[in-house]
């Protein structure tokens, strides 16, 4: 047991666990963004218990940041050790001839999604971390008293290049989920009669919850 | 049939190589793609010229010993053969032939196309076989009752001939079509569960110190395999070594 994460059979399993841990992230995420769509104060009342509850806050928050750190850390070490495998390259490659653009370039649909955090955080989550735990003021509320969190996030969506970045972002990750998803289940071993209907379960995954998040932000945008 | 060949050169295993272009003419369709390249050879050393060394053997896509990535995919375009049954008929008048090694560090180039395969028999002697005492009193394996469904599966798994393609058609160079197939034939029978688990830890030790990539899923090895192996036996091996190093 000691060695698994030196092999390469287990270095699959732990990017499987991780990538399983933020699949369910992402769902639970979309599920209260969504709130915002249809009731300014769910979304206000459910921003404000995830933002203060010290079980997301404390134990889920870390563990969801140490997630998304381990999951780019090893797919990065995983790209290097790949590369290293093949130093003299093909002259001629046909890569489509055998397999998906999107499995190809896992690498660099991360990439993008890495850097559109970089963005999210800045938008939201560091004026949270601010607000909170600098300024000290766990309310979530504003000077006329009213809840903070659906107001900054029509403002957040105001301006037109950020929706658009955002909207790119949401397109990187259905590519990245579009192989993810079934990738993930194959590295924990788990090919079986089963198989297919998870691959078209994996297929809607990847459309349905991007698809969301852009209407979410294209929503705000033009209301 | 008149074609262009771009052909990797090498010298030997410490040389520089490089594409040489060669022009051909009277190809057949019906020619299989090693006959084009006996005749390639044959003109060259009709011409004094060092013929093209590549491997070959039985040629009737039986024993896997030929190789080649042809215009950019292990054995050429079509789909579930070996090199030695790709016919000359894939190809039109006037085209160019990329011809290259398989590329993995773990095949390192002995000359022109020839490459050195040994790492995956370095794979099978860490555990790719059965110790059965045979001072008289061993059973007969036919007379072992054994499911259908895993006789069959175990049957496709022991189909893969070691040719390769997997590893060079991989973009992570990773040899685990190759290993998971032979991990499955022995663990899908009764007679392979008894060293099942030291089998499977050995078999991946060996093939992660060969120095092959890690698999990424992209399915392009279970594409090119010629005898149609299957993704699942990567899971099964998944399975069989987080279980079997849980255990030790």
């Amino acid at each position: 047991m000691s060695g698994i994460l030196n092999s390469s059979v287990g270095r699959k399993f732990a990017m499987a666990l991780s990538a399983f841990f933020l699949m369910i992230f992402l769902v639970q995420h979309f599920a209260i963004n969504i709130l915002s769509v249809f009731s300014a104060d769910t979304f206000n009342e459910a921003s404000h218990f995830m933002g203060t509850f010290w079980v997301v806050q404390y134990i889920f928050q870390p563990i969801l940041i140490l997630g998304v750190i381990f999951h780019f850390v090893m797919g990065m070490v995983l790209e290097i050790r790949n590369r290293n495998a093949r130093k003299i390259a093909y002259v001629k490659y046909n890569g489509n001839a055998n397999s998906t653009w999107m499995s190809r370039n896992m690498i660099y649909t991360g990439a993008v999604i890495l850097l559109f955090l970089g963005l999210h955080f800045y938008d939201f989550w560091f004026p949270e971390i601010e607000v909170k735990f600098i300024d000290g003021d766990m309310s979530g509320l504003l000077a006329n008293g009213e809840y903070r969190y659906f107001e900054h996030l029509q403002h957040k969506f105001v301006d037109v290049w950020r929706v658009a970045l955002y909207c790119l972002a949401f397109v990187f990750l259905a590519l990245h989920l579009l192989h993810g998803f079934s990738s993930a289940f194959q590295s924990v071993g788990a090919n079986n009669k089963y198989t297919r209907g998870l691959r078209g379960f994996g297929k809607a995954y990847a459309i349905i919850i991007p698809l969301g998040f852009i209407f979410i932000a294209l929503y705000h945008h033009f209301n | 049939m008149k074609l262009t060949l771009k052909i990797w050169r090498q010298k030997n295993a410490d040389a520089k190589g490089q594409i040489v272009e060669y022009p051909i003419d009277g190809i057949e369709g019906d020619m299989s793609f090693l006959e084009m390249l006996d005749i390639l050879n044959e003109d060259l050393i009709t011409k004094g010229e060092e013929p093209v060394a590549f491997d070959h053997d039985c040629r009737e896509g039986i024993c896997g010993m030929c190789s080649l990535h042809i215009n950019g995919e292990p054995h050429g375009p079509d789909k579930g053969i070996t090199t030695c049954q790709l016919h000359m008929r894939m190809f039109k008048d006037g085209d160019t032939i990329f011809i290259e090694p398989f590329r993995a560090n773990a095949f390192p180039v002995i000359k022109d196309l020839v490459v050195d395969r040994s790492s995956f028999d370095r794979i099978q002697h860490a555990g790719g076989f059965i110790s059965v005492n045979t001072s008289g009193n061993t059973i007969d394996a036919n007379a072992i009752p054994i499911n259908k469904h895993d006789a069959d599966e175990a049957f496709e798994a022991a189909t893969c001939i070691g040719c390769g393609a997997c590893v060079a058609s991989c973009k992570n160079s990773s040899a685990m079509l190759f290993v998971s197939a032979k991990v499955s034939q022995f663990a899908l029978l009764p007679q392979g569960k008894i060293e099942a688990t030291e089998r499977v830890l050995n078999m991946v030790k060996q093939m992660d110190e060969e120095g092959f990539g890690n698999c990424t899923n992209t399915g392009a090895c279970e594409v090119e395999c010629p005898k149609g192996i299957s993704l699942e036996n990567i899971a099964r091996m998944n399975r069989e070594y987080l279980s079997a190093s849980l255990k030790g």
